[in-house]
C-alpha cells in the first residue's frame, strides 16, 4: 500500500495518506507533512516527543494532530520522520513522534507550512483508511 | 446554469452578481477585474464572493479585487464589511498570516552609491535578516516579553532600540492596535512566536533592494518623499507561526461558535461568531495581538536593514535618510467608519489579501500624507516590479477604502516546480540585472514570476477603476527569499 501522495491545490499542496487503520493513516499523514518541509529520509529518528490530542470528530482530530506536528516542529526546532499514533474510540489520540533537531547543512530545506486548513479535509473509512488535507504554504 | 451567466457589467473592469442570484444573499457581489480576465476568473472564487455575501450583517457588497483568487472560505483579494449590530467576525476573512504586510523604506542614495557594493549588500542583508523554513530570529525573547510584543507591537520594538520614534508615525495603526490583549492569546501561539520574532519566513515573503523606476504622479510622489532613481528597500512578511496559530486556534473556536449561534454557512472555513459574542471579541483582541507581532517583526527588520546599509556603505542611516515611507497590512479586520446609504456607520471591515486605500482627509492617514491619501504598497513577485499607489475617494465610496494587494498565484507550487528551473530563473534575473539570494532552489522555482498573475495588470485595473491611483513603480535590484 502506498503511504501517501500529494495533489495540486492552486496556491498550496494537498496530501492523501493511507493506512490499514486510522493509526497508520495518521502516521503516514505525519510523514507526508514533513516530506513537504524537508526530505524525511534524511531525518534521523533519535529524539522523541509525546503528546495527546482530544477532539470532537475524526476530521477535527486530524486537524488537531497535524497542527500539533507543526507546533513541535517550530517550537522544538525539529524535523520528524517516525510517528507512532494510537487513537481510541472517543476521538482521542496519543502520539509518540521521533526526529532530530534541524541542521540545514544536512537536512534538505524545502517549504514552510503556515497552517493546516479544513478545506476538503476528509477521513474516509472503508476496509482501509484514507485521510486528506490541504496545507497552507 | 453557470454562476458566470449571472455576472453583469457595471462599467469597464467592474462587474456585479446581483443579490437576487441566490435567496440567501444579503448583499450583492462586486468584482474589480480586467475585462479580458473575466472569462478566466475561477468559478470557485466567484462562489466564495457569493458565500460571503450570505453572511449575517454584511453591508453593500461582498467585494473581489483585481487580484482575486480562490482562498479558504473567503477568497484572497476580498473585502467584506459587517455592521456592529448584527454582523459577524470570521478568522477565515483575515487568513492565516494575520497582518502579512509590506513596508517601504526610502533613502537619499542613487544607483551610483550602491552598484559596486550591491553583492556585498545583498549577502549581508541575507545574513542579517533570518529567512527560510525553520528560521529563528536572532534574538531570544524571555517568556513574558512576548506579551509586550503582542500588546505594543512596533512601539515595543522602537522602545527596545529597533528603529526611530518617527517610524511609528508612518505605519498603519502606528504599528499598534489598541484592541490587542496578550492575555487571551494561547500559550501555543506565544511559544511559536518567541523563536521566530525577527524572521522573514518562506514562501512569497521577501526583502528587496529596489530602485524607483518611474513616477506617475509627481505631486503625490513628492509628498511621499519618492523620486526617480532613488534606492528603496521593501520588506514583505507577516506574523509568522504566532499569527498562524492564533488563526488556527480561533478557526476551532468559531467552528463551535457558528453552530452554537445557529449561523448558516456553506463552508466550514467561513466559521464565524456574532460581533457581540465573547468568541468574536476574543478573536478581535487576539487577531490584533498577532497584527502587533507582525508590526514588531517588520520594525526589527527595518532596524537590521539600516544597520546593514551602515556597515556596507560606511554612512549612518540618518545621513542616508532611511526613513519609512509607509507600512500596510494585507490580512486584517478593523473597526472603521464608512458611508452606508448616506449614513456614517461603524463597521468591521475584513480585508484578506487586500490593502487599505484610504483617500484624502481621513484621520487614520498620517498627517503628512492626509492631503493626498494614504500610500498603498503593492508588491510584485520575485524579480518583477512593485508599485506605490495612493488611496482615493472612489475607494472610500465603493470598496470600504480598499484595493488589491499583489499578483495572485495562477500556477500551483508543484506545477511551478515542474515548469521552472532555479538556475535558469537565477540566470534570467541576472541578465535583467537582478541578484537573487535564497535559502533553497525549491523556493526559487515555486515562486517563479511565471507562477503568478501579472502584477502590472492588477495595478492597472486598480488605477483605471479609481480604487487607488498610481504614484510610482519600483523595480528590484536584489532579492532575498526565504
Amino acid at each position: 500500500m502506498k503511504k501517501y501522495e500529494y495533489f495540486e491545490a492552486t496556491a498550496d499542496i494537498g496530501l492523501r495518506a493511507y493506512g490499514n487503520d486510522m493509526n497508520e493513516a495518521f502516521e503516514n499523514a505525519g510523514l507526508a507533512i514533513f516530506n513537504i518541509i524537508s526530505d524525511t529520509s534524511l531525518i534521523i529518528p533519535e529524539r522523541k516527543i509525546e503528546f495527546e490530542v482530544a477532539s470532537e470528530d475524526d476530521v477535527s482530530l486530524l486537524y488537531d494532530f497535524l497542527e500539533e506536528l507543526l507546533f513541535y516542529h517550530e517550537t522544538e526546532f525539529m524535523l520528524f520522520s517516525r510517528f507512532d499514533v494510537e487513537i481510541d474510540d472517543g476521538f482521542h489520540l496519543k502520539a509518540v513522534i521521533y526526529g532530530e533537531e534541524i541542521d540545514w547543512n544536512r537536512h534538505e530545506r524545502k517549504t514552510e507550512i503556515k497552517a493546516i486548513t479544513f478545506h476538503k479535509m476528509a477521513v474516509k473509512k472503508t476496509d482501509s483508511v484514507e485521510v486528506q488535507a490541504i496545507v497552507d504554504l | 446554469m453557470s454562476i458566470k451567466d449571472e455576472i453583469k457589467k457595471v462599467r469597464d473592469n467592474v462587474y456585479e452578481i446581483p443579490g437576487s442570484f441566490n435567496k440567501s444573499m444579503r448583499a450583492s457581489g462586486r468584482f474589480y477585474i480586467a475585462d479580458e480576465y473575466i472569462d478566466d476568473l475561477e468559478e470557485g472564487a466567484i462562489e466564495q464572493i457569493v458565500n460571503v455575501a450570505c453572511l449575517p450583517g454584511v453591508q453593500r457588497y461582498s467585494i473581489g479585487l483585481p487580484d482575486i483568487h480562490f482562498g479558504y472560505g473567503f477568497p484572497i483579494g476580498g473585502v467584506a464589511a459587517f455592521t456592529l449590530r448584527n454582523g459577524i467576525v470570521s478568522p477565515g476573512g483575515v487568513g492565516f498570516d494575520i497582518n502579512c504586510g509590506v513596508r517601504l523604506i526610502r533613502s537619499n542614495l542613487g544607483i551610483e552609491d550602491i552598484e559596486d557594493k550591491l553583492d556585498e549588500l545583498t549577502e549581508k542583508l541575507f545574513e542579517n535578516i533570518p529567512s527560510g523554513v525553520g528560521s529563528k530570529g536572532k534574538i531570544r525573547l524571555k517568556e513574558d516579553e512576548i506579551n509586550d510584543v503582542l500588546d505594543y507591537g512596533a512601539e515595543w520594538a522602537v522602545k527596545n532600540g529597533y528603529g526611530w520614534d518617527e517610524d511609528l508615525e508612518v505605519l498603519e495603526e502606528n504599528g499598534r492596535m489598541l484592541d490587542a490583549d496578550s492575555s487571551i492569546v494561547s500559550d501555543k501561539a506565544k511559544k511559536r512566536g518567541i523563536p521566530q520574532l525577527g524572521s522573514l519566513g518562506s514562501g512569497n515573503h521577501f526583502l528587496e533592494v529596489q530602485i524607483v523606476d518611474e513616477i506617475y504622479d509627481e505631486k503625490v510622489a513628492e509628498v511621499y518623499g519618492l523620486r526617480k532613481g532613488m534606492i528603496v528597500v521593501m520588506i514583505h512578511t507577516g506574523s509568522r507561526g504566532c499569527g498562524h496559530q492564533i488563526c488556527s486556534d480561533y478557526l476551532r473556536i468559531m467552528d463551535k461558535a457558528y453552530k452554537k449561534y445557529k449561523i448558516n454557512i456553506s463552508d466550514r472555513q467561513l466559521a464565524c461568531a456574532p460581533l457581540d459574542s465573547k468568541e468574536a471579541q476574543d478573536y478581535i483582541q487576539a487577531m490584533a495581538a498577532a497584527a502587533n507581532y507582525a508590526w514588531a517583526n517588520r520594525q526589527m527588520m527595518t532596524h537590521w536593514v539600516r544597520e546593514t546599509f551602515e556597515e556596507v556603505l560606511g554612512k549612518s542611516a540618518e545621513d542616508m535618510e532611511m526613513g519609512i515611507v509607509y507600512d500596510v497590512a494585507h490580512n486584517i479586520a478593523k473597526m472603521e467608519t464608512h458611508k452606508v446609504y448616506n449614513r456614517e456607520e461603524e463597521l468591521l471591515v475584513h480585508r484578506k489579501g487586500a490593502t487599505r486605500a484610504f483617500g484624502p482627509g481621513r484621520e487614520e492617514v498620517p498627517e503628512k500624507y492626509r492631503e493626498v491619501g494614504q500610500p498603498v504598497l503593492i508588491p510584485g513577485t520575485m524579480g518583477t516590479a512593485s508599485y506605490v499607489l495612493c488611496g482615493t475617494e472612489t475607494a472610500m465610496e465603493e470598496t470600504f477604502g480598499s484595493t488589491a494587494h499583489g499578483a495572485g498565484r495562477v500556477l500551483s507550487r508543484s506545477k511551478a516546480k515542474k515548469d521552472f528551473d532555479a538556475d535558469e530563473i537565477t540566470d534570467d534575473l541576472a541578465t535583467k540585472g537582478i541578484k537573487i539570494k535564497a535559502t533553497s532552489k525549491h523556493v526559487i522555482e515555486e515562486e517563479a514570476p511565471g507562477a503568478y498573475k501579472d502584477v502590472d495588470s492588477v495595478v492597472r485595473v486598480s488605477d483605471s477603476t479609481g480604487i487607488a491611483k498610481l504614484v510610482a513603480k519600483v523595480r528590484p535590484l536584489s532579492v532575498c527569499k526565504g
